[in-house]
């Protein structure tokens, strides 16, 4: 077994390589590929290494290879080989291609500690939904969330609140999928609140570009219906915002 | 430090104790009385301004690299000691001297390392005082009398570290314990130096003990803060870890210069104990960072996105690699150690499940949650979020990987620990089956969690952590609290052989300590750049020139470099205590 090393590293690094490319879907973008087989490689070398065995195995075919103990047709193979997929590999790195560049973008933005909404200047620390202090009358403004919801904001974030309205597929990126564990349910409804308030223009220019067509809904929308239209999609999606334990808010500001 | 071995009990050593500790106070009282004065003489020659530009480097960069290399240095002098105590503990309850030889081996590197920490605290102090006099104003209306307190504890430290050195030879034998307990002393007081130093930072993150206008209305309040706690602990860890780590790599380094195979063997059980150690205080320590994070978070949701989910969010990445890289090089090297133990070779299968557990959690962990796409792979995602990526992007599934990392690391040193030895006692079987189990149930509870996260709000998912964290812990307890009576009375297949390892293992080392100093470096910049535009968040903003975040680029840059800067320094510790010690 351990004269096959080489053949079983290699073997196994392409293996991987091809699962990751094509079991993959939609396809891995090219920066987690490379992320991936980075690891994948070092891990590869890491374990043959760690055996005197394995790595004298390992290194047996590179040594016949630069030492001539193989054919000529193999060494000339190689030797040829090797440069020519460096070249290739470097070739099509470089090449220029017509889309657009690379975009880091982050997720979640960094809320402003405070913003303006209808005049009125807001601390978003201390902001919480109003309309959760009244447990008997939930379901009232859920259900009124509802109708706001699909007044405004379905066509985008769509039936089942996953992202997928009918205007959804115009937009890059697409609308929130509120039903991903990675959205709403990440946040508190102060931030949600936030975003709904001040949408695509109210981000952060830190980390631009955000490309977000999300319209500035205080200008549409009072306070009250904006929070009952967050009531709903938390309770659409069958999700819950992000809390912490009660009384904490309040040594935080002191 | 570089005094001779064999000191007689009386007489002489009690002068050389006194005179050598009088040395340090001296040393710590010029250092100190020239930085009162070069503050004075600064204060009073510029012009008052609120801010003030040092040319060339500016402010915030020449603040940074001096800190850092101050942190850096301070966790050596905090770590060092903590991790000679520890062995010289060993060394007194397994009565083998070779564990007192490594302990007095490190704590001969301090006196110097205590110089270059102090040199670099008094050059920060200055830099403080004349770039930013307005701040420092503030901070010392808050905090003076936690300077004074800083000031005593300074002494406090280095008297005792003094001592702890000093008597080394003179308090051997019957008398060792007195001697543990100056070790203990020391440990304290570096322990106290810290948790103050501590205070100032935290304040600045998370500022408590202050009115509406800023004014100081609790200093206990302002001291202890709510990210005090979690760093104190969080720092107490690393310090321990960085401190095997570059005992670790200064073993390493002696291995390979090593001239002959008595040196090599020595060298290469000094490695693996700093490491050992190294590797034991690093597997709590992710467990203090999500604490800490944790604080973070709900202190300011603001400032936690941008941490963990906004601009900040790549160099977790960057950092997800390096320690994913550490579980690697620890596995690997315990891997490559197994090769000295005759009977090791009986372990070698656990190698391929091992290590696609650490290659898959490295995987998940180092899965970006904002993924970097073209605008053809945006269209094919829909946005810049991975449909089924994405779920290892989220701290639900990083969890479980570093929960199953650790616990593949730990089983690693158990194997190692089991490497020459037979188990006879008559319940052989059932101990190794019931210690399997308490491993499989661990790794059930962790990715049983791990899965069912994805379910539940935030809050129940943080507490889901903490099950996932105790399932883990728990099952290293059992393993352990089995695995002593079971090997006791073991039979030995062999010796070690000492010396007997690859030279390759020692990279290994190397790049323990050059990770632990350089994540150091990458987390002390995030924690203290998610203040962003502020010196004292939500409170004091920064209204200087360099108000602004660097590129990431320019950011790491300066990280490395100090590294760099670290280990030249820290080389140059070493070749001074090597050429004491061959005066000897």
């Amino acid at each position: 077994m351990v004269r096959w090393t080489f053949a079983l590293a290699l073997g196994l690094w392409l293996a991987v390589f091809a699962t990751l490319r094509l079991f993959i879907i939609p396809p891995a973008p090219v920066s987690v590929l490379t992320i991936y087989m980075t690891l994948v490689t070092v891990a590869i070398l890491l374990f043959v290494m760690a055996n005197e065995a394995r790595w004298q195995g390992f290194l047996a075919p590179p040594r016949a290879v630069f030492a001539g103990r193989v054919s000529r047709p193999v060494q000339v193979t190689v030797l040829a080989g090797l440069p020519i997929l460096v070249g290739f590999v470097a070739h099509l790195r470089l090449t220029p291609t017509w889309d657009a560049p690379f975009e880091p973008r982050v997720v979640h933005p960094q809320p402003p500690s405070s913003f303006t909404i209808q005049g009125r200047r807001i601390e978003l620390a201390a902001l919480t939904n109003p309309l959760r202090s009244d447990p008997a009358a939930l379901d009232q403004r859920i259900a009124e969330g509802k109708t706001i919801y699909y007044r405004n904001c379905f066509f985008c974030h769509g039936d089942a609140l996953a992202g997928d309205g009918p205007f959804a597929q115009v937009f890059r990126p697409l609308p929130a999928n509120f039903r991903d564990v990675g959205t709403i349910s990440m946040l508190q409804e102060s931030f949600v609140f936030w975003r709904v308030a001040t949408g695509g223009p109210g981000l952060p220019k830190g980390a631009t570009p955000w490309h977000s067509a999300m319209p500035v809904w205080q200008q549409f929308l009072a306070e009250e219906e904006i929070w009952k239209a967050i009531l709903f999609i938390y309770a659409g999606s069958g999700s819950t915002p992000r809390t912490w334990e009660e009384g904490t808010a309040d040594v935080n500001r002191h | 430090m570089g005094v001779d071995g064999g000191v007689p009990a009386s007489g002489p050593w009690l002068v050389r104790t006194i005179t050598g500790v009088w040395k340090g106070v001296f040393k710590v009282s010029v250092m100190l009385a020239m930085t009162y004065l070069a503050a004075q003489l600064l204060s009073a020659a510029l012009p008052a301004a609120d801010y003030r530009s040092l040319p060339l480097l500016g402010n915030r960069t020449a603040v940074w690299i001096v800190a850092e290399l101050h942190l850096m240095f301070a966790a050596f002098v905090l770590g060092v000691p903590i991790f000679a105590l520890i062995t010289e503990i060993i060394g007194m309850a397994t009565r083998e001297r070779r564990y007192d030889d490594l302990a007095r081996e490190f704590t001969r590197l301090l006196a110097m390392a205590y110089t270059l920490t102090a040199v670099l605290g008094c050059v920060l102090l200055v830099l403080f005082l004349a770039l930013y006099p307005k701040f420092t104003t503030y901070m010392s209306s808050i905090f003076k009398p936690t300077w004074l307190l800083y000031l005593v504890l300074i002494f406090g430290e280095v008297i005792v570290a003094y001592l702890y050195w000093y008597t080394w030879d003179a308090l051997q034998g019957a008398r060792k314990r007195w001697h543990i307990l100056i070790g203990l002393l020391v440990n304290l007081w570096g322990t106290a130096l810290l948790f103050v130093a501590d205070a100032w930072v935290t304040f600045m993150m998370s500022p408590a003990g202050i009115d509406e206008a800023n004014n100081p209305t609790s200093l206990w309040a302002a001291a202890t803060n709510l990210t005090w706690m979690p760093i104190n602990i969080h720092r107490l860890l690393a310090n321990v870890a960085f401190g095997g780590a570059i005992a670790a790599a200064y073993a390493a380094f002696r291995f390979l210069a090593a001239d002959s195979d008595e040196e090599r063997a020595r060298f290469d059980w000094m490695g693996y104990v700093g490491s050992f150690i190294a590797i034991g205080a690093f597997i709590p320590l992710p467990f203090a960072g999500y604490w800490l994070g944790r604080e973070i978070y709900q202190f300011s949701e603001q400032m936690g996105v941008s941490m963990m989910g906004g601009g900040f969010s790549w160099l977790w990445i960057l950092q997800a690699m390096i320690i994913g890289s550490l579980f690697f090089a620890a596995n690997v090297y315990l891997w490559l150690g197994m090769g000295r133990i005759p009977g090791g070779e009986r372990y070698t299968r656990f190698q391929v499940p091992m290590m696609l557990v650490l290659t898959l959690g490295f995987l998940v962990w180092a899965t970006p949650r904002s993924i970097i796409a073209t605008g053809a792979e945006m269209a094919a995602m829909g946005g810049s979020h991975h449909p089924f990526l994405g779920l290892f992007g989220v701290m639900a599934a990083k969890n479980t990987a570093v929960n199953l990392m650790i616990l593949t690391t730990f089983l690693s040193f158990m194997l190692y620990r089991r490497g020459n030895r037979v188990p006879t006692v008559s319940w052989t079987l059932a101990g190794k089956a019931a210690q399997s189990l308490a491993i499989l149930i661990a790794a059930g509870v962790v990715v049983g969690y791990g899965v069912y996260s994805y379910f539940v709000p935030s809050i129940v998912r943080i507490g889901f952590s903490l099950y996932q964290v105790a399932a883990v812990l728990v099952a290293m307890a059992v393993f352990v609290a089995i695995d002593i009576p079971l090997l006791k009375g073991a039979r030995e297949i062999g010796v070690i052989r000492w010396g007997a390892i690859p030279e390759r293992a020692q990279y290994a080392l190397f790049f323990l300590a050059i990770s632990f100093t350089w994540l150091m470096g990458l987390m002390g910049y995030i924690r203290s750049g998610i203040r962003q535009y502020w010196h004292i968040y939500g409170r004091v903003a920064d209204e200087s020139a360099n108000a602004y975040t660097m590129t990431h680029g320019d950011a790491t840059l300066i990280v490395s470099s100090i590294v760099v800067v670290f280990f030249l320094l820290v080389s140059a510790v070493f070749a001074m205590a090597l050429r004491d010690g061959r005066k000897v």
